[in-house]
């Protein structure tokens, strides 16, 4: 027994000095080291979660629209999401321009009953932000420029969209875009 | 790192080895805390408080940074977006626990250090300058908590602030001058916090670029140990990589347990409750406490109650100024202590006197806190009058008698010569229980 | 050199200290500071068992809505909850309408949008509970110069938290005839109230909970005695100061065990890589 544990020891000094060990060989250094490992990686959801929006971003992210002010011809611009919100109330003539053009020929094709609810044909609520670089397009208020079809004008670049707020001249890509919403009743719209 | 045993860098890895050819950083880490930096082989767990700061400062960074990305440092939201923080950012009330939690556990780990490197009179030659710029990241440390604790604009964040920048118009001729200068105005107020959140932001990474130089001279010589006894032959050392690498994997699960239990089961502990309440410029609290890993220090200042001179006749110094230079003093003594203490012995082990005027000392400065976070009152008073009379005596009168007239224990040949003995009495023990 | 100057400094510090502890101590015994009232008459808050307590703690939503419907029925007229906003309240149980419905009721600041003029327009999910005065002086003006704390911190700013809301909400009472027999200069001013929880004994809020059944519970609730309210609203009060405390405990309970598996792990991985090493 003595012996033994003298030999230990001498081993131990022998060993001195000489890198006897490949790290990680060790099951219990791999062990350790793998469970550190998702310890660091499970810390790294709060620190990227904190900058997704606060609890009270997020419970701002609703804007309720009163639709009953707004008379044939005319718009206004509400907030959603800190951004202009264009609700525009068409006339018959101005839903009548926009079924006239055929979809195909549109660079986003869509129509206007696909970009209002079914039965509220009159109602175009869009975003009021150009699709191009972000500014916001004229044609919302009363007297603004509506460019050449008669629905918003954007002066930055000069794109030009219809009485459906679709692109129809000028360097925007896409249409204005419809953001999701619903009738709480026929004049209370609920966007977002 | 000047052993001639420890280990070259050899990469084998063709991506480290094109690395290293045009910028020789695996190289520096190996030999920093890589197989290539030996260290001696008996070190005891009070030499993991080194790695444990580096930890909390890292900790430190990370929260205060995202935390950066919501506080407004502006005197009428301030307080306002801490509780944004709280309530609404996603893991926010994590966050500002954690690094609130996070300030008190570094201030713990680097007083611990602290204490190692007095009790093995880590600051001997030719190690002085390590502790010299020990005691620079000590200052930046206390100068960076004093600033964060007033970003959140609470009572005690604003009266704080009052008491601690007034402290500097007590300075003859030019302190009042330095007073309304370092606040930008004549009390706390938008311009102080703006600049100390700026200041806040800075000076962590200061205090990193002075750990990388506490660091490196340290690595000159190498490390110390607890006998002592410098490092011999090879068989006193083994590679940091993978021993301490190991050992303080270990130590740094037991430091997270320990911070993870306060910081969710007793996040507000260490706090004071007054800080949850809105800055009041015109009410003040009824007792004014710094947080508590500066109350050694604060009992100091409050400890001098009567202005220096004879009383009734001169006033040579006024007691506010003798508190506000003492206080100084007593963190500027510890710039001093590598030839204030002249002992050729270094470690504790093997001084008996040297070794129970130590205990005394931990247990003044722990006195001291205790006062410290008490109201001014007897018998508080009193006592941090006593306390702080022995820590002073401590250090610059008891320390280099002692020197002269200790007799130290033998110490031992060498390293291995101590841990062969440790080993071989237990093993005798072993076979005689045979 | 420097340990003269050391022991220099050192003498003229702590010679300094033992002049000025030998003279303080001389007029503590000789002329020793003077009791207060404060000192003598002030007590400790009780201890409450709360369910929120200790490291298991959590919060009992069926008392919290009574909390909080204390709050809504007594305390609100006063104190403000300015850091709470109404959709917080779904930790508490209420589904999407309840809230709803408890934000319309409240008034909150706006501005006319056609006028611009200063006005009030029922509460949204998304708002915070609105103040209860306009500005502070106005708060005195209303209140005997005493400015009703906002609430939504009270549980943490205080010592004792809410066993102390509870102990002072309970505390209300006579100034005891030894105090006024020990410290006769120490009678309760007219326009305060006498209350031995509250630090210096006497505060400005009249007693807010003055008999049973002020606030009706709905059924399956036990009896709103004064001290239940008290015991209700103070929870609700810690839940409004710390409303993320059960998540931080259910997160805390999984990061210590991760944690305690982890220690676990690197103390073998230590005690292998040491094995052949003595030290």
């Amino acid at each position: 027994m003595a012996t033994e544990v003298q030999g230990a020891e001498a081993a131990g000094h022998e060993g001195e000095g000489v890198r006897r060990r490949d790290f990680l060989g060790i099951p219990a250094s791999v062990a350790a080291v793998s469970f550190a490992g998702i310890g660091g990686l499970a810390t790294i959801f709060p620190l990227i979660a904190q900058m997704n929006p606060s609890a009270d971003v997020v419970a701002q992210s609703t804007t309720e629209v009163d639709l009953s002010a707004i008379e044939p011809g005319q718009g206004i611009k509400a907030v959603f999401h800190s951004q202009p919100l264009f609700v525009r109330h068409l006339t018959p003539a101005e839903i009548a321009a926009a079924d006239k053009v055929n979809p195909a020929t549109l660079r986003d094709p869509q129509t206007l009953e696909e970009r209002t609810v079914d039965g509220k044909k009159q109602w175009l609520i869009t975003m009021g932000v150009c699709t191009h670089l972000g500014c916001v397009p004229l044609g919302i208020g009363e007297g603004e420029n509506r460019g050449e079809f008669g629905g918003y004008f954007c002066p930055c670049h000069g794109s030009q969209y219809d009485t459906a707020a679709r692109i129809r001249k000028g360097p925007a890509p896409k249409n204005l875009e419809v953001p999701k919403y619903k009738y709480l009743t026929d004049t209370h719209v609920v966007v977002g | 790192m000047s052993f001639p045993w420890a280990e070259h860098y050899e990469p084998k890895n063709p991506l480290m080895k094109w690395v290293d050819e045009r910028l020789p950083l695996p190289r520096l880490v190996y030999n920093a805390i890589g197989a290539g930096y030996p260290v001696p082989r008996n070190l005891n767990y009070f030499w993991n408080f080194g790695v444990l700061a580096g930890m909390a400062l890292t900790i430190q960074l990370v929260t205060g940074i995202v935390l950066a990305m919501h506080y407004a440092a502006s005197s009428g939201i301030a307080f306002d977006s801490v509780e944004h923080i709280m309530r609404d950012v996603n893991a926010g009330w994590l966050l500002r626990y954690a690094h609130a939690t996070g300030a008190s556990f570094f201030f713990i780990v680097v007083y611990i250090h602290i204490f190692r490197g007095l009790y093995f009179s880590s600051y001997k030659a030719p190690r002085e300058m390590v502790w010299l710029l020990g005691v620079v990241i000590f200052l930046l440390m206390m100068a960076t908590a004093f600033m964060g604790y007033v970003l959140p604009w609470g009572q005690m964040s604003y009266w704080g602030a009052q008491v601690i920048t007034g402290l500097f118009s007590a300075i003859p001729l030019v302190g009042d001058s330095l007073h309304t200068w370092l606040l930008g105005g004549f009390a706390p107020g938008d311009a102080a916090l703006n600049r100390f959140f700026s200041l806040h932001y800075l000076l962590p990474f200061v205090i990193a670029g002075v750990i990388i130089l506490h660091i490196w001279s340290l690595h000159i010589p190498g490390s110390s140990n607890p006998t002592g006894v410098e490092v011999k032959g090879p068989e006193d050392t083994v590679p940091f990589h993978p021993y301490y690498t190991a050992k303080d994997g270990f130590g740094v699960a037991i430091f997270l347990l320990i911070y993870a239990l306060v910081l969710f089961f007793g996040p507000n502990m260490m706090g004071h409750p007054d800080n949850y309440i809105p800055a009041n410029p015109m009410a003040t609290p009824a007792h004014i406490v710094p947080e508590w890993y500066f109350w050694p220090f604060y009992a100091i200042l409050r400890a001098f109650t009567f202005d220096f001179g004879i009383p009734g006749v001169i006033t040579i110094i006024p007691a506010k100024l003798m508190g506000v230079l003492a206080m100084f003093s007593a963190i500027a003594l510890l710039f001093f202590l590598p030839w204030i203490d002249t002992s050729p012995v270094r470690s504790g082990k093997y001084r008996p006197l040297f070794k129970k005027f130590f205990w005394l000392l931990v247990i003044d400065v722990l006195v001291l806190g205790y006062c410290g976070g008490s109201p001014a009152e007897e018998p508080y008073v009193m006592i941090s009058q006593l306390a702080a009379a022995y820590y002073f005596a401590h250090f610059l009168i008891i320390l280099p008698i002692i020197a002269t007239i200790e007799k130290p224990l033998p110490l031992p040949g060498s390293i291995t010569e101590a841990v062969l003995a440790k080993h071989k009495g237990n093993t005798a023990d072993a076979v005689a229980a045979e | 050199m420097v340990r003269i100057l050391g022991i220099l400094v050192g003498i003229f510090f702590s010679g300094w200290l033992l002049v000025t502890f030998l003279v303080g101590a001389y007029t503590y015994v000789s002329s020793p500071p003077a009791a207060t009232a404060e000192a003598e008459f002030h007590l400790h808050p009780k201890e409450v068992d709360w369910s929120f307590n200790g490291p298991l703690g959590h919060y009992d939503k069926r008392q919290l809505q009574r909390g909080f419907q204390v709050y809504s029925e007594v305390c609100s007229a006063c104190h403000s909850l300015k850091l709470v906003a109404f959709r917080d309240l779904e930790a508490l149980g209420y589904n999407e309408a309840e809230i709803k419905a408890i934000a319309k009721k409240r008034q909150i600041a706006d501005i006319d949008p056609k006028t611009g003029e200063a006005t009030t327009r029922p509460g949204l999910p998304a708002d915070h509970f609105p103040l209860v005065y306009p500005n502070d002086t106005a708060a005195r003006a209303a209140n005997n110069n005493a400015i009703p704390p906002d609430q939504s911190l009270l549980a943490k700013s205080r010592h004792g938290g809410p066993d102390y809301i509870y102990s002072l909400l309970t505390g209300y009472r006579d100034q005891p005839a030894a105090l006024l027999k020990q410290f006769p200069d120490a009678k309760t001013p007219t326009g305060l109230h006498y209350n031995p929880y509250f630090p210096n004994l006497n505060l400005a809020m009249a007693p807010p909970l003055t008999a049973d059944g002020q606030v009706t519970y709905g059924p399956g609730n036990p009896k709103p005695t004064k001290d239940q309210m008290a015991k209700d609203v103070a929870a609700f009060l810690m839940w409004a100061a710390e409303p993320k405390l059960e998540t931080r405990h259910n997160v805390g309970r999984a990061v210590v065990f991760f944690l305690l598996i982890a220690s676990i792990l690197s103390w073998l991985a230590y005690r292998s890589v040491w094995a052949d090493k003595e030290h």
